[in-house]
């Protein structure tokens, strides 16, 4: 493989894994206040089609962005309305989620199922100065749009918030033990809310990423093609840690454009559907791993992840 | 309105005064089908230990969740420093400089000792300054007699340090009332007695504590005031001084209770439970044994004391052949049924598991089904005779329930377990394997239960009784095992056994 292809590949693996890495941090953060919502793939879905139609619309792939983050946090409000005031069970609400979004934006989408976006409504390039120039990791990393960037420094600014701050400490204490968190005066509730909604503005934004960046058209069944199962899958592998999400995104990302780069370079021993099919497959194995309770602890879980709080109950 | 943690007085500790800090008036409190607290008054006064005697399921801990904002009444009234408020929610409640330290504790076991302690408090910047909780916790822990280090992770400490990291946390937050909820169920008498030295200081610096317990000793050594409650209500309100255990036990109860059970001079006989160098590896995730031998002799009851965790568990259910050791036998009347449950029982044992709604019934069955479990059956079953049966055993067993078609969950907690009792004892077995057998009931049917054990053994039954509460271990035994990180760490006659050397040897620091 010569250089040239090797630093293609890389590159859309690094696109490819941000969509990812966005919504798993987003996932990682609602989780992390106890709140399981197996409902990315809606959100995302709902954000994607949002971001179509705005876009298209008001002709700024931003507004059209904004847009998309608010829809997939108004499912995750639902979400959270669901499970934290209403104490539904969390699995069965995100599964919900998951239906609604997909039903939701086929219908919104059903009018422009197919049609591209126009270039001016799509997210430019943005090349970083200098850096852009390294040998490799220059076409890798700094050649990439403002979106790409701008997940890094969500990573970052997620993994300063949750282990540096009171307020990350006062999240991870309601992930962890919510009585405890609530006799230290904390507002369960209220906190757990808010990152519903943060995990879900994130969601939505990985789906309006995915439609201004990634795909060249709407369509319901090739847009987000369970990147928000993966996410899922990623927070569990990444030990609910940002950076970890971030790097896994990537891998991940290279998993799912690998079978483009084998073909290029020739390479037939691995038949190129094995290496499509291996990121479905962990995640797969890895949802399944998490449905034992065992397992779930000793990966580093929130304690409480999934089990609603009532002050009352005795 | 409300007040804010601003306007309190925090400050102001005038020392040991007649000014009532909290008072609670006519408070009542219902849960669905349960009056938790009907029409309670109670007084607290800064500088004193004020006791909250009663017998579980008496109110005591809904009263104090009441007092710390974590249930709301359903009427009456709490007045701080003579001005009525509000609490709903702890929150509000610690910010009025009110704090509790739970029985079951409110730690989140991942963070370390200073997390937890930070954890709440909004004084505290947004980026958080470590050395200054680390500095707050070391001068709390140095002030009170309560050692802690800042930087452990919290589920690595022992149960007493957990305890200590709790009352650190609320005196971190300038609580001026602090409530101790069953403080002692989970110390060495040693960690008791350094708890009351932490009690008795904290008294002196004007504070009020509230000792909830429902153990009569310990009650009278710490407390200056003491308030017995009964069946949701205040059954009296005493001075420490002038009152003794007997009284304090008739105020719980309402009647004379006769706590010792009878002790006979019965003879050990045969070997009837025989634990042969039997190891559990920790992986099991129960506890672990390490090489332990012991047996039990018709007509002997044997204690086993320990604080919890140190291998209760798996030596119960290794006894009753429910897990297989990694290595050793146990024998039940000379025949080998080392992990084979049914073996065991067929050879003569009962096993009265302390998890008795989880394992020792099916609580969303009848009684009388309940009662049948552990019989063989043929094909059909014959429904007529189980109700016979079970109405001759609820007799007996003077299980208080309409009929023996009630659902076994719907019945109060002594009743639930005279039926597992009624069910085991039945059998007619020659070893009795008890966990905790009353861990959780009122006196009237510890009494029972413990009076039931002790004719047992009369009869020639042999009884491995596993107990964390020492006095029962005392009361009911022959002969006491010391248990410790899964091995014997000390053996004694009952009648020669001292609290002391017993604590130190739960402890680990025997011989």
């Amino acid at each position: 493989m010569n250089e040239t292809v090797l630093a293609m590949t890389l590159a859309a693996a690094v696109a490819a894994g941000t969509p990812l890495a966005l919504a798993a941090i987003g996932e990682l953060i609602t989780e992390r206040a106890g709140i399981l919502n197996l409902g990315v793939e809606g959100m995302m879905l709902l954000g994607a089609v949002t971001t179509f139609l705005v876009s298209l619309a008001t002709g700024s792939p931003w507004i059209g962005m904004a847009a998309g983050a608010l829809a997939g946090a108004g499912l995750s409000a639902a979400h959270a309305f669901l499970t934290i005031t209403l104490r539904a069970n969390q699995i069965v609400s995100g599964l919900a989620l998951v239906i609604f979004g997909t039903g939701l934006s086929t219908f919104l989408g059903r009018p422009v199922e197919g049609m591209p976006l126009p270039r001016e409504s799509r997210l430019p390039r943005m090349n970083i100065q200098l850096l852009q120039d390294l040998p490799l990791l220059g076409r890798v990393l700094f050649q990439q749009d403002v979106v790409v960037y701008g997940t890094w420094v969500i990573a970052a600014l997620t993994a300063f918030y949750l282990f540096r701050t009171r307020p990350g400490l006062s999240l991870r204490a309601v992930g962890e033990s919510p009585a405890t968190a609530d006799v230290m005066g904390l507002r369960v509730n209220t906190i757990r809310y808010v990152h519903t909604l943060v995990g879900g503005l994130l969601g939505g934004g990985a789906g309006a990423y995915l439609m201004l960046a990634r795909v060249p058209a709407w369509s319901q069944a090739a847009t987000t093609n369970g990147i928000g199962f993966i996410a899922i899958a990623l927070v569990v592998f990444a030990s609910w840690r940002p950076w970890r999400a971030l790097l896994g995104a990537l891998i991940f990302g290279l998993a799912l454009r690998a079978n483009f780069a084998l073909q290029a370079a020739g390479v037939t021993f691995i038949p190129a559907e094995f290496l499509a099919m291996t990121p479905y497959l962990l995640t797969i194995l890895v949802l399944i791993a998490l449905s034992f309770s065992d397992l779930r602890r000793r990966a580093g879980a929130p304690e409480a992840l999934g089990v609603p709080y009532a002050r009352e109950e005795r | 309105m409300p007040t804010t943690a601003d306007d309190h007085p925090a400050g102001t500790t005038n020392g040991p005064g007649r000014d009532p800090v909290v008072e609670a008036h006519g408070i009542y409190k219902t849960f669905p089908g349960v009056v938790a607290n009907a029409d309670v008054d109670l007084r607290l006064e800064r500088g004193e230990v004020h006791a909250l005697l009663g017998e579980n399921g008496a109110g005591k801990s809904t009263l104090a969740s009441v007092l710390t904002g974590l249930y709301q009444p359903d009427a009456g009234e709490i007045r701080l420093d003579g001005r009525p408020v509000v609490l709903r929610s702890p929150r509000e409640a610690l910010a009025h400089g009110i704090g509790m330290v739970h029985q079951h504790f409110k730690l989140v076991k991942r963070f370390t000792v200073a997390e937890n302690v930070a954890l709440g408090d909004r004084t505290q910047p947004i980026l958080m300054s470590a050395p200054d909780v680390h500095r707050s916790v070391v001068e709390l822990s140095e002030r009170y007699g309560l050692p802690v280090r800042p930087d452990a992770v919290v589920g690595d400490l022992t149960v007493g340090e957990q305890q200590r990291v709790e009352i650190v946390k609320t005196l971190y937050r300038g609580v001026d009332v602090l409530l101790l909820d069953e403080p002692t169920s989970v110390l060495t008498p040693q960690e008791t007695e350094a708890l009351f030295d932490t009690v008795r200081a904290m008294a002196a610096d004007g504070k009020a504590v509230v000792f909830i317990s429902h153990k009569l000793h310990e009650v009278l050594s710490i407390a200056d005031t003491i308030t017995v409650m009964r069946d949701g209500g205040i059954a009296g309100n005493v001075d420490a001084a002038d009152t003794s255990v007997r009284e304090l036990a008739q105020l719980m109860v309402g009647r004379e209770v006769m706590m010792e059970a009878p002790g006979g001079d019965g003879q050990a006989g045969e070997v009837v439970l025989e634990l042969d160098d039997v190891s559990v590896d920790e992986r099991s995730r129960r506890g672990r044994l390490d090489q332990l031998s012991m047996t039990v002799r018709a007509g002997e009851v044997v204690g086993i004391a320990g604080v919890s965790g140190n291998g209760q568990r798996p030596l119960a259910e290794v006894a009753a052949g429910l897990i297989e050791p990694d290595r050793g036998r146990v024998r039940v009347n000379g025949r080998d049924v080392t992990g084979r449950p049914r073996a065991a029982r067929k050879a003569g044992l009962s096993y009265v598991p302390e998890d008795r709604i989880g394992t020792g019934l099916a609580s969303s069955l009848s009684v009388a089904e309940n009662l049948q479990l552990t019989r063989a059956h043929r094909p059909l079953l014959d429904r007529g005779r189980w109700s016979t049966d079970a109405r001759r055993l609820m007799e007996e067993f003077d299980i208080r329930a309409p009929g023996p078609s009630t659902t076994t969950s719907s019945l109060s907690g002594g009743n639930i377990q005279k039926v597992l009792l009624a069910r085991e004892l039945a059998a007619d077995p020659d070893v009795i394997v008890a966990a905790s057998p009353t861990r959780g009931l009122d006196v009237g049917a510890i009494e029972f239960v413990r009076q039931l054990l002790a004719q047992r053994r009369e009869q020639g039954c042999g009884v491995l009784l596993i107990s964390e509460d020492l006095d029962e271990i005392r009361a009911l035994s022959d002969r006491i095992l010391v248990l410790y990180e899964g091995r014997i760490v000390h053996e004694c006659a009952a009648e020669d056994s001292d609290v002391t050397e017993l604590g130190l040897a739960m402890a680990g620091a025997g011989s």
